[in-house]
């Protein structure tokens, strides 16, 4: 393990020498921001910092970071940077990805870093469309929706994917959105901090392809209403603390705290620890249209267990303790060797 | 009892049996032994797909060939001197394989009515074949005497007759007049846990010894001198064996830690359980989820400073071939071992074939070069696989390290190096200067240098999209990309100052024939060449180790002889790449039958196109 070196940096430390390319108005601009401000804070030498990234707008990402970065190629990035961090546990590794990237083309690599539980962390850019390539639907554009590629409506059952990470057994899952800075950066620091695979899902709004599919959270007159941010021990209320979620059974629904039935002491309180919880928070989603349920912001879910890195050094630690150091002649000889004459 | 002790130079068994009837364990038993013993050897493990095909058919035959001697052995042999058929279906498989006057040994428990008609063998008994009549048919129940040595042991019917391959190898080793020590040695260790395995096995191999020692029947036994081999220190060695040690070795000598990325994958798996067995080397194995996340896990750590390997099979190879296309845009190491198979698609899983070579040179989209080496043989693979590590460090660049299912089962003694003679490998590192640091600037190689990420003042963003000249910006200026796929390309090229000349394995270095080799086919080849020498034909051989770039002297090499023949086991791949490049018609000469050339079949096509 390398000594902890903390430097003081500012935001602007780290962004680099390259222009930067998103469409005007891209939400990726306010999410580059917040993490150039989240590893500025964090002290970590930028040299020890890798930004890596698929393909997709979002994916440009890694240029405006003045740190070691990889563009890569289409739903590798998880991948690459399991080699990487598998490789260099040392590094603190970041992957940039989108909702087609991570969840159509790299699904497959997705779900496996974040069972292995490798200590990255993963910021998906869901904006619910494919940008780059002009507007066709993603794996989690809503059902209906009328795109390039889907003339007469999406029939195509979308992710959700909070549901999808927790399928995999992430250690660390949160929602966050473009248009709050502040709990954007928060959420980055507490994934960064959190030992083992974090999964960010932002919201990201795409002005040109897919403008306001996030309206709903982010609009003045309607996020209050819309919108639940949860923290570690408070109890769930929303909507200037006029609402409230209160479990029924198991099935949550949303109750009136100004009258006299309900008050905030009925309130479910979050517990990231705690996987039920998390569960029900991740069916705060399209697909139970009757409940309207709103919208989870915040740290879903949080647990610790062993990272595949720190298990394989302890391997290849156990190995050299019970082994000895490799020794090059002894394994090319084998253990059978005969001498001719 | 009288017995006559026969002098062999050289001698080829063939074990066949059911799939679960242990024949690849006796095969490779038998073959220890013998290069303990001294003797040259080369083996051919030939088996199914299925794990356990259907007992007692022709499908479900497993094979293991061995040839030995007291002198050179460079192909599996042709055709056996001895057939051990454990039951109908293993005779009816091979028959065809055993020589005229050959030894038949035939477990007559397995030609029973049931096993007949599993080898769909009801209207002929194959032991009662035609063919058969030019051959010593030694009828044995293997069944029998094995349950009748265990009588006293508690171990199950069924535990028992599962040690039956040992009465087989018992006796095969009075006939060859071997030690059964290394034999029980190695069983005491499988079954440390287990003594009553160990005393049922131990028990069973000293009856087949024994049987042959008292049983009347059996007055041959024969005698192979060790072979006369270059003097020194020997090892046995499978090919995928000799490639993960290689891999190790370079990495080390590199000083480098090695990742390998790899998806189980039908012939290439055991270079990943090679390799697990050897974290001490601080060997880092991950098996990935799919043969994407291998090879671009690989990638990771190569960008991360360590040794990134991947390997698999030719489908494998066919889906990694986009993250290769990244890697020779961030030009960073990556070792790609295919362990090639019968293909395309699924194809021959279990089978040999040399029909990747395309791929491995052209096979990527856009202007794509590698270098490309390719193994010859099980003791080779070592030597071929180190290079191959040399070139991707010291060239910054993937490579595509070549075997095949016949190479990476198969055996044979391998005179191996002491790691301090081998060939120094030098990474070059990027380090701070004054200067700005340009992450695509080369040295007079065209290689560029290696920034780990750690180090202060080199932070650099590359991918896979066209950078700029030095700066490895991204770039869609028209000269720019054209001038970095030409310096690509070059780079490439220039891989060729770097690497030996062309030797003439054997023969003379011009005149009539050069026979034109690569990978597997060198021990049939070499064989081949050896036979045409003494018979004063007027042939060379020239065996290509490196596919791409060529030997800068390999155009010159061709142009001495009158023809050339270019035998392969695919439909004519290098010999494409031959004659577009040297502009030589040359002979192909090709086999695609999922096993490799006899020598006999290369003697047969030399004669042909002599004249």
């Amino acid at each position: 393990m390398s000594e902890v070196k903390e430097k003081k940096y500012k935001a602007k430390d780290f962004a680099s020498d390259q222009e930067i390319r998103w469409c005007p108005g891209c939400g990726d601009y306010a999410i580059l921001k917040q993490v150039q401000s989240a590893v500025a804070q964090t002290g970590k030498p930028k040299e020890e910092i890798v930004f890596i990234s698929g393909i997709g707008c979002s994916s440009r990402f890694p240029y405006y970071m003045d740190t070691y970065g990889m563009h890569s190629i289409h739903g590798r990035a998880t991948a690459i940077a399991s080699g990487l961090k598998t490789a260099r546990p040392d590094l603190s590794v970041w992957i940039i990805t989108g909702d087609g990237d991570s969840l159509s083309i790299g699904g497959n690599h997705l779900i496996h870093l974040l069972r292995r539980n490798i200590d990255t962390n993963i910021l998906l850019f869901n904006n619910e469309i494919y940008g780059l390539t002009k507007g066709q639907y993603s794996p989690t554009t809503p059902e209906g929706s009328h795109t390039k590629s889907s003339p007469m409506g999406v029939i195509d059952h979308p992710f959700n994917p909070i549901s999808l990470a927790l399928g995999a057994d992430a250690g660390f899952i949160a929602r966050t959105v473009d248009r709050e800075p502040r709990h954007m950066k928060d959420i980055f620091l507490q994934a960064d901090e959190h030992k083992g695979a974090s999964f960010v899902e932002i919201y990201q709004n795409c002005p040109v392809f897919n403008d306001g599919a996030f309206n709903a959270y982010t609009d003045r007159g309607l996020k209050d209403e819309n919108t639940l941010f949860i923290e570690a021990g408070k109890p769930m209320t929303f909507h200037k603390d006029k609402k409230g979620i209160v479990l029924d059974g198991l099935k949550p629904k949303v109750v009136d705290l100004t009258s006299d039935e309900y008050s905030v002491d009925d309130c479910l309180v979050h517990d990231p620890s705690d996987r039920t919880v998390a569960y029900i928070l991740s069916q705060f989603f399209d697909n139970d249209k009757s409940a309207d349920l709103p919208r989870v912001f915040g740290v879903i879910y949080s647990e610790n267990r062993p990272t595949y890195e720190d298990q394989l050094s302890n391997q290849v630690e156990l190995a050299i303790e019970e082994k000895g150091e490799g020794d090059l002649d002894a394994l090319i000889a084998g253990p059978n060797t005969w001498y001719h004459q | 009892m009288a017995e006559v002790k026969e002098k062999r130079e050289q001698i080829t068994v063939l074990f066949a049996g059911d799939s679960g009837d242990g024949m690849q364990l006796t095969g490779n038993q038998f073959t220890s032994t013998h290069a303990l013993f001294g003797n040259d050897i080369s083996t051919f493990p030939n088996f199914p797909a299925e794990i356990r095909a259907p007992q007692g058919t022709v499908n479900g035959v497993s094979g293991f060939q061995v040839k030995f001697g007291s002198s050179r052995i460079f192909t599996p042999g042709d055709a056996a001197d001895v057939l051990v058929a454990m039951n109908a279906a293993a005779l009816k498989a091979n028959m065809h394989k055993l020589k005229k006057g050959g030894i038949l040994i035939a477990n007559t428990a397995g030609f029973d009515s049931k096993n007949l008609k599993l080898a769909n063998c009801e209207d002929e008994n194959p032991l009662e074949s035609e063919r058969l009549e030019d051959v010593m048919v030694y009828d044995v129940d293997i069944t029998e005497l094995t349950m009748a040595a265990l009588e006293d042991s508690p171990l199950t019917k069924k535990e028992k007759l599962r040690t039956k391959n040992m009465f087989v190898l018992g006796f095969l080793f009075w006939m060859f007049n071997r030690s059964l020590e290394s034999t029980e040695n190695y069983i005491k260790e499988k079954f440390s846990k287990l003594p009553d395995v160990i005393d049922a096995n131990v028990s069973v191999l000293k009856a087949g010894y024994n049987f042959g020692e008292t049983s009347e029947a059996f007055t041959s036994r024969y005698q192979v001198e060790p072979a006369s081999l270059e003097p020194g220190t020997y090892r046995s060695v499978m090919g995928n064996q000799g490639v993960a040690i290689g891999l190790i070795a370079a990495a080390k000598k590199a000083g480098l830690e090695m990742f390998y990325g790899s998806y189980p994958i039908t012939p290439a798996s055991d270079i990943l359980h090679e390799l697990a067995k050897h974290k001490n080397f601080s060997v880092r194995t991950f098996q990935a989820e799919d043969e994407i996340a291998a090879v671009t896990s690989a990638i990771g750590a190569s960008f991360g400073g360590a040794l990134g390997v991947t390997a698999s099979s030719g489908p494998g190879i066919a889906l990694k071939t986009e993250a290769i296309g990244l890697a020779i845009m961030l030009e960073l190491p990556l070792v790609v071992v295919n362990v090639q198979r019968g293909g395309p698609s699924t194809g021959l899983p279990t089978k040999t074939e040399q029909a990747d070579l395309l791929q491995a040179v052209y096979g990527r989209n856009g202007e794509a070069p590698i270098p490309v080496v390719a193994a010859r043989s099980p003791e080779e693979a070592f030597e071929a696989t180190y290079e191959a590590v040399r070139i991707s460090v010291e060239h910054m660049t993937p490579v595509m390290l070549l075997s095949d299912g016949y190479i990476a089962n198969g055996a044979s003694p391998w005179k191996f190096p002491e790691a301090s003679s081998l060939k120094p490998i030098k990474p070059l590192y990027a380090e701070k200067t004054e200067e700005e640091y340009m992450p695509y600037a080369r040295d007079e190689k065209l290689v560029r240098k290696w920034a780990i990420p750690g180090t202060e003042g080199l932070e650099h963003r590359i991918g896979g999209l066209e950078k700029e000249e030095l700066t490895g910006n991204v770039s869609y200026d028209p000269d720019n990309h054209e001038k970095m796929v030409k310096l690509r390309a070059e780079k490439i090229d220039k891989i060729a100052d770097y690497i030996p000349e062309q030797e003439i394995d054997n023969g003379s270095d011009s005149g009539k024939v050069l026979i034109l080799s690569w990978g597997s086919t060198y021990g049939a080849v070499k064989t081949a060449v050896e036979d045409l020498l003494k018979d004063d034909y007027d042939v060379g051989h020239a065996h290509l180790r490196y596919l791409n770039p060529m030997p800068r002297n390999l155009g010159e090499v061709l142009t001495k002889f009158d023809k050339v023949l270019v035998p392969e086991m695919n439909d004519g791949q290098l010999i494409h790449i031959i004659q577009s490049k040297y502009n030589k018609r040359c002979i192909p000469l090709n086999k695609i039958k999922g096993i490799p050339f006899t020598s006999a079949e290369i003697v047969e096509s030399v004669k042909e196109n002599y004249a």
